[in-house]
């Protein structure tokens, strides 16, 4: 686990007894590792909330959140859960853990309208494959052409990753009821199935595989944090799935008050501005300063593919099985 | 004393008590946890094709992991057997190493070796050939043989070795040819070993699931006991985790069934230090032969070990603050695991030798197929509507690998106590020595080694065990294994590296500790 979480912690145990209130918030593993947002969103929230101590607990890839959330029911520590995705949100209404956010008329910057009551959302952006432009000659420009070359992937679980979870909903959306035909085609092409979007994303930097699921946006890290120019996100005929990340209040939090505020202090830019250069995705709502140079380079998808309200919870289930039966072949 | 032969009854009814509330334990934990879990499932599915592929996959992988495993056996067990050189000794103990090597430490050391970015690759792509990659059915297959080659070999050369010195002696005197001396001695011998070999080995990779998980990729490439960890950790369907745990009971139980009657070979014996004198394998040819397998043998056994320490000693020095608290953590667990484990063996291995039954020690090592998840994903709902599981994950954790460590512990334990009842069970008798006196001045001293011995597997087992804990660690309680898992998934590479070596460290003294110090007590 991270510094962060681990030095929360001891804080945490050094506060017990003291007055200090602790608002804990579960998130996946990339978001409070030492480069994410978590570290620089932390310090920015205690600065404003009077003596408060905020706790990220990283508890795997996104879709485990939830997983984890069910597991614990109510007696859950999380008051907050920052890390689920718009494919998420129907199912996680259904366990009745969530409480309403109470923010009226949130001032978004999406590329669709937002109307949910529960949940919030934090950043967006597209899934794409993401390659290395020194390795990779032949980039294909459609899922067909991926399947159909012999380049190597990384994909993630999508029962307990968003990434993997969109790339299953993205290629259900291009190929419906053929879907699973078409996994069983892009199944000689995968590398290894990961739980979690940062393994994947690792494997693919140590030059274990040729492309990863990732976003459109990953390329700005490389851009930008390390300035190399080397990574490109491939562009798909078919349009490209897009994720909504977001975040939502546990119900039977004793924070209420404190929740309450981290959600209003997420849409504004002490939090907004930390999203681009550190979860690498596009912010929820732009910052005054605008996006990041480097994110003008990126690839923008012409077709942006979504399920939207209980879609995507309706055709999960079938969507999974064909996911399990046509890789397992 | 009208009653002679009492204090000798009341002594087995002792026994038999605490035998019986022993194995109840353990049959609560193994077949009452399964019941758990079908009782809360609500309703059970079927076998879709997805399950089908991971039982598939089961099978076929732990078969051809026994097989490559016993296969490669032969050939170094019989150039061991037969060839003397500097460090022999150190090898054969070296060969005792990968059953107490925690799983995810190994996976690392594996990765360094067979990875794409690692040793093996780098060269193959020097000499213009494709890089391999571990990840996947041959990555899972490699991780097996890595452990299992050594037992394999251990069992093999027990084969070798138990092969009277005179009958090779005899052989050469009668001009035996290299394979006259096979067809007569060596084949008849492999015939008897080989196939409990192969049934343990099977056994084995049967119930796997660290290395899936770290080298499995995805829907091809899964057990069935990753299908169970799946089933509850992503999908909450307990319905399927209990149906998968049947399945995987029952073949287990099948296989364990065939192996108990071709009479397994016991892979802890001593002796095997000497090499035979064999009369027809001099020449420089033979003898090249013998020694490059030897020093393949070696170097797959050596190569990630090495690496382990070769890339975690540089990030010793700055390893994060956590990964020495889960190391303590991970202590804590191993001794009480180790406790149990013998709180558990003793005295089930008391009731079987007393009572001579071969089903008590049979239920007692039950659980070599049972699954560990179940286990505690039975816990789990039966601790859940009182207390919060995940606060009592260490426990828990600890009462698993105990539970796990017991066929080990019983297969030492149970030989050398009948050996002692035999002994001086009835000298014993007519002084009538029973109860504790017996245990404290007959069996603890003279089971020191045994004990000491079961004591350290059960310790280093627990320390590097990653499977329970997997199931439901709160996130800021992981043991030294899982702590690794999660650096390891988070690319942290140097800091996995390095807490790697650490568990690597404290694997081997937590067994050679208590190991020792049984041998120390039975000359005290």
């Amino acid at each position: 686990m991270k510094t962060t979480t681990i030095i929360a912690a001891g804080l945490a145990t050094l506060a017990t007894g003291a007055s200090a209130e602790t608002l804990t918030v579960y998130t996946y593993d990339s978001f409070v590792a030492e480069w994410g947002p978590g570290p620089m969103i932390e310090e920015a929230f205690e600065a404003q909330c009077d003596g408060c101590d905020l706790e990220f607990v990283a508890v795997g890839d996104g879709a485990e959140i939830l997983s984890r959330l069910q597991l614990e029911g109510t007696r859950t520590e999380a008051d907050v859960v920052l890390g689920l995705d718009s494919n998420l949100t129907a199912a996680a209404r259904d366990t009745k853990l969530f409480a309403q956010h109470g923010v009226t008329d949130p001032q978004l910057d999406l590329p669709i309208e937002w109307d949910d009551d529960m949940f919030l959302p934090f950043d967006w952006g597209y899934f794409a494959f993401v390659y290395d432009k020194t390795r990779v000659e032949d980039v294909p420009a459609s899922l067909e052409e991926l399947a159909a070359s012999d380049l190597t992937v990384v994909i993630q679980d999508p029962r307990s990753s968003t990434p993997g979870l969109g790339l299953m909903l993205w290629v259900k959306s291009v190929f419906g009821a053929e879907a699973q035909g078409y996994w069983e085609d892009l199944s000689d092409n995968i590398l290894t199935v990961t739980k979690g979007w940062s393994e994947a994303y690792g494997m693919f930097t140590e030059g274990e595989a040729d492309m990863v699921l990732s976003y459109t946006t990953s390329p700005a890290y490389h851009l930008i944090a390390e300035d190399d120019d080397t990574k490109a996100a491939a562009a798909f005929e078919n349009g490209h799935y897009l994720q909504i990340e977001v975040a939502g209040k546990v119900a039977s939090t004793e924070q209420d008050a404190l929740a309450d505020q981290f959600l209003d202090f997420m849409l504004t830019d002490g939090f907004q501005s930390a999203i681009p250069t550190t979860n690498w995705m596009y912010p929820a709502k732009t910052p005054r300063d605008g996006l990041p140079d480097g994110f003008d380079r990126l690839h923008v998808p012409d077709t942006a593919l979504v399920y939207l309200g209980s879609e995507a919870q309706d055709i999960r289930d079938e969507a999974l099985e064909e996911w399990r039966t046509g890789l397992s072949q | 004393m009208a009653h002679g032969p009492q204090p000798v009854m009341s002594m087995s009814g002792r026994v038999v008590a605490a035998g019986a509330v022993a194995l109840a334990v353990v049959l609560a934990l193994t077949l009452g946890t399964i019941v758990a879990v079908f009782v809360r499932a609500e309703g059970v599915g079927g076998f879709d094709p997805a399950d089908w592929a991971a039982l598939r996959f089961t099978v076929t992988q732990a078969t051809l992991s026994a097989a490559l495993s016993v296969a490669l056996a032969i050939p170094v067990a019989r150039a061991i057997a037969r060839r003397r050189f500097v460090g022999r000794g150190a090898l054969v103990m070296l060969l005792g190493a990968p059953f107490i090597l925690p799983v995810i430490v190994a996976v690392f050391g594996l990765i360094s070796v067979f990875g794409r970015s690692g040793w093996v690759s780098q060269s193959l792509m020097a000499f213009g050939y494709e890089p391999i990659s571990i990840y996947g059915f041959h990555g899972v297959i490699i991780a097996h043989v890595f452990f299992n080659l050594p037992l394999a070999t251990r069992l093999v050369l027990q084969g070798w070795l138990a092969i009277p010195g005179e009958r090779f002696r005899l052989a050469a005197a009668l001009g035996f040819t290299s394979r006259d001396i096979a067809r007569h001695l060596e084949r008849p011998m492999l015939r008897e070993v080989l196939p409990g070999a192969f049934l343990v080995i099977f056994l084995l990779c049967l119930t796997s699931f660290a290395v899936a998980l770290a080298l499995g990729g995805g829907p091809r490439a899964t057990t069935i006991e990753l299908a169970i960890y799946e089933a509850f950790r992503l999908d909450f369907d307990l319905g399927k985790a209990a149906l998968l745990a049947c399945v995987q009971f029952g073949l287990g139980a099948a296989v364990a069934i065939v192996a108990l009657r071709v009479a397994l070979p016991s892979g802890f014996g001593g002796g095997l230090d000497r090499a035979v004198q064999r009369w027809d394998q001099r020449g420089p040819l033979r003898t090249a032969l013998d020694a490059s397998w030897i020093a393949l043998a070696a170097l797959f056994l050596i190569l990630p070990i090495l690496a382990i320490a070769f890339d975690g000693i540089g990030a010793l020095a700055t390893l994060p603050s956590q990964v020495w608290t889960s190391a303590a953590r991970s202590l804590g667990v191993a001794a009480v695991s180790v406790i149990v484990t013998l709180l558990l063996a003793l005295p089930i291995a008391a009731w079987s030798v007393t009572s001579g039954s071969k089903l008590v020690e049979g239920l007692g090592t039950l659980t070599i197929v049972a699954s560990p998840l179940i286990i505690g994903m039975g816990l789990f709902i039966v601790i859940n509507p009182f207390l919060d599981p995940f606060a009592l994950a260490l426990p828990v954790t600890a009462l698993v690998n105990a539970i796990m460590s017991l066929p080990f512990a019983l297969r030492a334990l149970v030989p050398a106590l009948s050996q002692i009842e035999t002994q001086y069970g009835r000298l014993a008798d007519s002084l009538g020595m029973s109860g504790t006196a017996r245990l404290r001045r007959l069996w603890l001293p003279r089971l020191a080694r045994p004990l000491g011995f079961s004591a350290g597997l059960a310790g280093a087992l627990s320390l590097g065990d990653l499977g329970v804990i997997a199931l439901f660690a709160s996130p800021d309680t992981p043991t030294l294994p899982l702590q690794i898992f999660r650096l390891l998934t988070s690319y942290r590479m140097d800091d996995a590296a390095g807490a790697a070596l650490v568990l690597l460290a404290l694997s081997l003294a937590v067994f050679w500790l208590l190991d020792r110090g049984g041998r120390v007590n039975v000359d005290g």
